[in-house]
């Protein structure tokens, strides 16, 4: 599904990624950890598209199409989604027109026809469900004045609402209490199916004890520097990061 | 420049007078005394640096003191209102107030006095004599000096003590000629006592020509009155807009002013209310969607001569190409207008490198137990916010699309009339979309 070679990427001409090698099938969900300032958001703002960042070389394909020759819108309607680690907030737009807007295009993209106001409600209102998120939210303004873990809630909301074929967690479980993280895993598991896959990148393992990942790799200065499975999480927990730089550097 | 019309008034102004009211025609050698002292304001004055206006005075214009009837029929070219908005409806072709043909108009409440100022300053001469003038003859300013010694007629409303209009009131403005062509008007609004009225007023351009309109509009508003009076300009840009809205407010009464510009060619709106007494509520906003050379100046005055009032101002524009917008928001607080509360922002959106936004807030407060504030931003649409939409796969021009719309938000929300604020929201959207990016008569029958 997602093919990565040899990716490199800066920002403000400074290298951040340095040639990263990852393939990801479906069904399958990977743990991406590391340390700070390790690029691992990089990386997620990189496959969405972020005009921020620019890549310098390598390739990523997903579905055997040239993601980096795409738009983010495109390769949204194409089926990536990013959970993002801070949810922008847009004064204004309500969280209906936003969604609405969102699901019309990727129909657009895919020629089929607008979403009826019925079916649109009703889509809504399972998705609501589906994470527990309050109908009051889904009424305001784009993550206005929600709090932090309402905007990780929205985030899986949005993903529910949009069923991506590959999702990227991009610290979903920051700033979450241990209720509002079950409630963020119990919805990313559920919407969980052979054919879609789940990168989740995390500071800590805390999370993979509600997502059990297939593979976990470690990225450090801009490289997967080791992978395994989820037994690799389980012993950075207790070692901490710091034994990697170690093997890196020796 | 100044000299043409001062040639102009000496020599015909006789039959400027003939052909207006006596009421009208009692302050107008004064008003042209002063503008003869003042001429056309200039951008040395410090209330007009913004804008330079003298282009639009140079142009030479035909005017039509003698009122001569122009070959227009209003209900044949402007067939609907808003939709959805059922309104008493007027129309006012240059300076000239249309005979009234709406059946529904009859439905006014008893009491309630609607038409041309002229034909009021005839059949009403002391009501109008009680109001005309007496906020707009003390105004030191050229263009309301120049009003007061050409205009001959304008639009009237009175509406009675006690007395709710059921519906609101629209007046469209429709500039017609076949040549440049300058109109001036003079229009008188009383809202009296525990009274309640709501104004929608639609400036529109009809031929391809240079339009010059000059109005002064005074406002008079009672005690526990409510008034809303909204402006909406759909104008083409060969027109050139000054509307200088004059509003006087007594206790515990209400007003909403909302100038909205659509499109325009050059736009100076004057807006000064005085809260002349206690628990005055008043809300002043506005917009502006500028593109191509559009100018819009919005210059305002909330004066708390009284204390205990709440006032609230919020203009927001949304700037492309060389379009060039003005913001003054000046408040006053008397000395003794203690526990006002009056609060002012102003925010501005440049689409381009070229557009040019200039804006002042200006608080002269002179009481010490009182809670104001201000806020002006010029920037960018939010990056993030357009990176965060497209990754949900709204494309760039979509996700720009809605946050001009969130932008613009609240100001429609100010808007009191339901079925206006939904059309308003509508046009604006229309507007951000290019798609009225040239104005062809009325955008409300689009």
């Amino acid at each position: 599904m997602l093919v990565i070679k040899n990716l490199h990427a800066s920002i403000n001409g400074k290298e951040i990624l340095k040639g990263i090698n990852l393939t990801v099938n479906p069904g399958e969900i990977h743990a991406i950890m590391g340390p700070n300032g390790s690029g691992k958001s990089t990386l997620s703002s990189v496959i969405t598209g972020n005009p921020f960042f620019e890549v310098t070389q390598g390739s990523i394909e997903f579905n055997g199409k040239d993601l980096l020759e795409l738009a983010p819108e495109e390769r949204a309607n194409e089926g990536v989604f990013l959970s993002f680690q801070y949810p922008v907030e847009i004064p204004g737009v309500s969280m209906v027109n936003f969604m609405r807007a969102a699901i019309n295009e990727k129909r657009k993209y895919l020629n089929e026809p607008a979403i009826s106001a019925s079916d649109f409600l009703r889509l809504m209102r399972e998705k609501k469900e589906l994470v527990e998120m309050d109908s009051k939210l889904t009424n305001r303004a784009v993550n206005e004045g929600f709090s932090g873990g309402e905007k990780k809630k929205n985030e899986i909301f949005q993903m529910a609402m949009l069923e991506p074929k590959l999702a990227i967690l991009d610290e979903t479980d920051s700033g979450l209490d241990i209720d509002a993280l079950r409630i963020v895993a119990n919805g990313v598991n559920k919407l969980k199916t052979p054919d879609n896959a789940t990168i989740v990148i995390t500071h800590y393992q805390r999370l993979l004890d509600y997502i059990t990942p297939d593979f976990v790799h470690v990225l450090y200065d801009g490289n997967i520097v080791k992978s395994g499975t989820k037994e690799l999480a389980l012993e950075l927990e207790a070692r901490g990061y710091d034994w990697i730089k170690q093997e890196v550097e020796a | 420049m100044e000299q043409q019309y001062i040639d102009l008034y000496k020599a015909h102004h006789a039959t400027i007078k003939e052909h207006s009211a006596a009421v009208i025609n009692e302050s107008r050698d004064e008003a042209f005394a002063l503008f003869e002292e003042l001429g056309f304001p200039t951008t040395r004055l410090e209330n007009y640096k913004y804008t330079d206006l003298r282009p639009a005075f140079e142009q030479d214009y035909g005017l039509n003191i003698r009122r001569l009837d122009f070959p227009v029929d209003p209900y044949q070219v402007f067939k609907c209102d808003v939709p959805g908005i059922d309104s008493f409806l007027y129309f006012v072709v240059n300076d000239g107030f249309y005979p009234e043909e709406n059946e529904r108009n009859k439905e006014l409440p008893e009491g309630v006095i609607i038409c041309s100022l002229k034909e009021a300053s005839e059949k009403h001469p002391e009501l109008v004599k009680k109001y005309y003038g007496r906020l707009s003859n003390t105004k030191k300013d050229g263009l309301v000096a120049f009003n007061g010694a050409f205009a001959q007629d304008g639009f009237f409303m009175y509406v009675p003590k006690n007395v709710e209009l059921p519906r609101p009131v629209q007046l469209i403005n429709i500039m017609r000629s076949d040549v440049d062509f300058m109109a001036n008007s003079h229009n008188l609004i009383i809202i009296e006592e525990n009274a309640k009225a709501q104004l929608l007023v639609c400036d529109h351009t009809q031929d391809d020509v240079h339009f010059f309109a000059n109005r002064v509009t005074e406002v008079f508003v009672g005690e526990y009155a409510t008034y809303d009076h909204y402006k909406l300009e759909n104008t083409h840009n060969r027109m050139t807009n000054l509307a200088t809205l004059l509003v006087e407010q007594q206790a515990s009464s209400n007003i909403i002013s909302n100038v909205i510009t659509l499109h325009n060619g050059l736009t100076r709106n004057t807006i000064e209310v005085a809260l002349n007494g206690k628990h005055c509520e008043t809300e002043v906003c506005g917009m502006v969607i500028g593109d191509k050379n559009q100018t819009v100046d919005n210059f305002t005055s909330v004066l708390h001569n009284m204390p205990e009032c709440h006032s609230d101002e919020l203009f927001k524009y949304v700037l492309d190409d060389s379009s060039k917008g003005a913001f003054t928001g000046r408040l006053y607080v008397a000395k003794d207008a203690q526990k006002t509360l009056a609060y002012q922002t102003n925010r501005n959106i440049l689409l381009n490198r070229t557009a040019r936004m200039r804006t002042k807030p200006q608080l002269e407060i002179y009481a010490d137990d009182v809670k104001c504030s201000h806020g002006a931003t010029i920037g960018q649409l939010d990056d993030n916010a357009l990176f965060y939409m497209r990754s949900r796969g709204i494309p760039f021009n979509e996700a720009r699309l809605l946050l001009m719309n969130a932008f613009m938000a609240d100001v429609i929300d100010y808007i009191r009339i339901d079925a206006l604020r939904d059309r308003i929201k509508m046009l604006v959207e229309k507007r951000l979309r290019g798609e009225l990016s040239k104005c062809e008569g009325c955008v409300i029958c689009q």
